[in-house]
């Protein structure tokens, strides 16, 4: 799973540096230029700190909240085979969560600060996960297409600038093929089987296919933060070509399954050797990404109570703790 | 959110990989006492069996060197080319010493 290429903050306005700073700001400069890593104690620019805590911070946050829609299948899946690879998968995400959690805590923010900012509705998180999952083969969708979306998202994300967000996302990425290719076994089952299944497979496809061409975020022409993104080796690849890219994997193997993408406007472009596709809605974008999508009160009421509920558990863990130590202390006296 | 909870503290993560090789540090996690930290480690590291032993090191333990020191500290290194072997020119006939 993954944080869409979202950027909710304004644009800084050119920097201040007073004159200290400038021969490290040359330094850095000079480091992005040759494509070199910065480490958390290295000096950079506020505002690549800025961007970085926001953007992995919301990354994070979409890994967490992306168990919701999954973890509600779990005792619902259809074999003790698939609860298990269900159980794995959302474990993961947990993992990917904490990954990149740890990443932005290396910037200097806590993680406190981060679960305050998801659960105060100023932080975002992937709109993806505002959608409900009603079927079985939702849950094929989200493996197949979201984290399909995701990995094309997340491999040049391995080659960013900062190191601990880079060595975050090779882990993750190592773990999320299997996540996509369990989706796409789902809907393959589905798509074999009776004609009841294969409606619930293109059922599922109709209602994901969209959002998750919209997860690659804004058209190029729109996204604020982009060029500086880039200059920065935060962003590798712009929005509209990893979107094409997905959609040029991702038609062949619907083909393969037998679906079919709900836009009529879908055509190859032999020319350029792409697929077309028809008009982005992105008023409904907007409108999910801004909190009214069918789900978003709901995941965030679920992760506030899930904090909350957890609070006595945290709180007993740390006495529990305390007390062992000063056992232990004791009885070495 | 009245979160009275304090933060649990912070622990490095090294795994060995397998059986003869060193340990490599993983990543890091928030847990509240060592014995916690190696089972969470064992869970978020090792899934995939990745690891046959873990290491867990509280963060604040450890003492790094200074990233503005970085010229000093390893920049006369830089100049001492003959402490590599391929610094010395031998003849064709000792080729693999």
């Amino acid at each position: 799973m993954y944080t869409q290429s979202l950027d909710t903050a304004k644009p800084e306005s050119g920097e201040a540096h007073t004159p200290t700073v400038s021969a490290a700001q040359a330094l850095f400069t000079a480091k992005m230029r040759a494509d070199k890593k910065v480490e958390p104690r290295d000096w950079m620019p506020d505002a690549y700190r800025k961007t970085l805590v926001r953007q992995i911070s919301q990354h994070a946050h979409s890994e967490v909240v992306g168990m919701l829609p999954e973890g509600n299948w779990i005792s619902r899946a259809p074999s003790l085979k698939r609860k298990a690879i269900l159980l794995a998968k959302v474990q993961d995400e947990a993992g990917h969560g904490l990954y990149l959690y740890s990443a932005a805590e290396t910037l200097g923010t806590s993680r406190e600060q981060m679960q305050d900012a998801l659960h105060s509705g100023r932080a975002k998180y992937s709109s993806i996960f505002n959608y409900p999952t009603l079927t079985w083969a939702d849950v094929g969708a989200i493996g197949w297409l979201v984290d399909g979306a995701a990995i094309m998202n997340q491999v040049p994300l391995c080659r960013c600038s900062y190191g601990p967000y880079a060595r975050a996302m090779i882990r993750i990425c190592k773990e999320e093929s299997f996540h996509q290719r369990q989706g796409f076994e789902i809907m393959l089952t589905l798509a074999h089987g009776t004609v009841a299944q294969k409606t619930m497979a293109q059922d599922a496809l109709n209602c994901w296919w969209w959002p998750t061409v919209m997860m690659f975020g804004p058209p190029d022409a729109a996204s604020i933060h982009s060029t500086t993104s880039s200059q920065w080796g935060i962003k590798r690849i712009s929005n509209d070509d990893l979107r094409q890219k997905f959609i040029d994997a991702t038609v062949p193997q619907a083909e393969l399954l037998g679906l079919t993408i709900p836009d009529p406007d879908l055509t190859w472009n032999a020319e350029c050797g792409h697929y077309d596709i028809g008009t982005i809605n992105w008023d409904d974008f907007w409108k999910v990404v801004n909190g009214d999508g069918p789900c978003n009160r709901e995941r965030l009421a679920t992760r506030v109570k899930a904090h909350e509920e957890g609070a006595w558990v945290r709180e007993a863990a740390l006495a529990h703790a305390a007390k062992q130590r000063a056992r232990s202390l004791k009885e070495a006296a | 959110m009245n979160d009275t909870t304090a933060a649990w503290p912070l622990w490095e993560v090294f795994i060995r990989s397998k059986q003869g090789l060193e340990h490599k540090h993983a990543g890091s996690l928030h847990a509240v006492d060592a014995k916690q930290a190696v089972q969470m480690a064992r869970d978020v590291y090792t899934r995939r069996m990745e690891g046959v032993s873990i290491w867990v090191v509280p963060s604040e333990a450890i003492t790094a060197s200074d990233p503005d020191d970085k010229a000093e500290m390893f920049g006369p290194m830089e100049d001492k080319i003959y402490r590599h072997p391929s610094f010395y020119k031998l003849p064709r006939e000792v080729e693999h010493m």
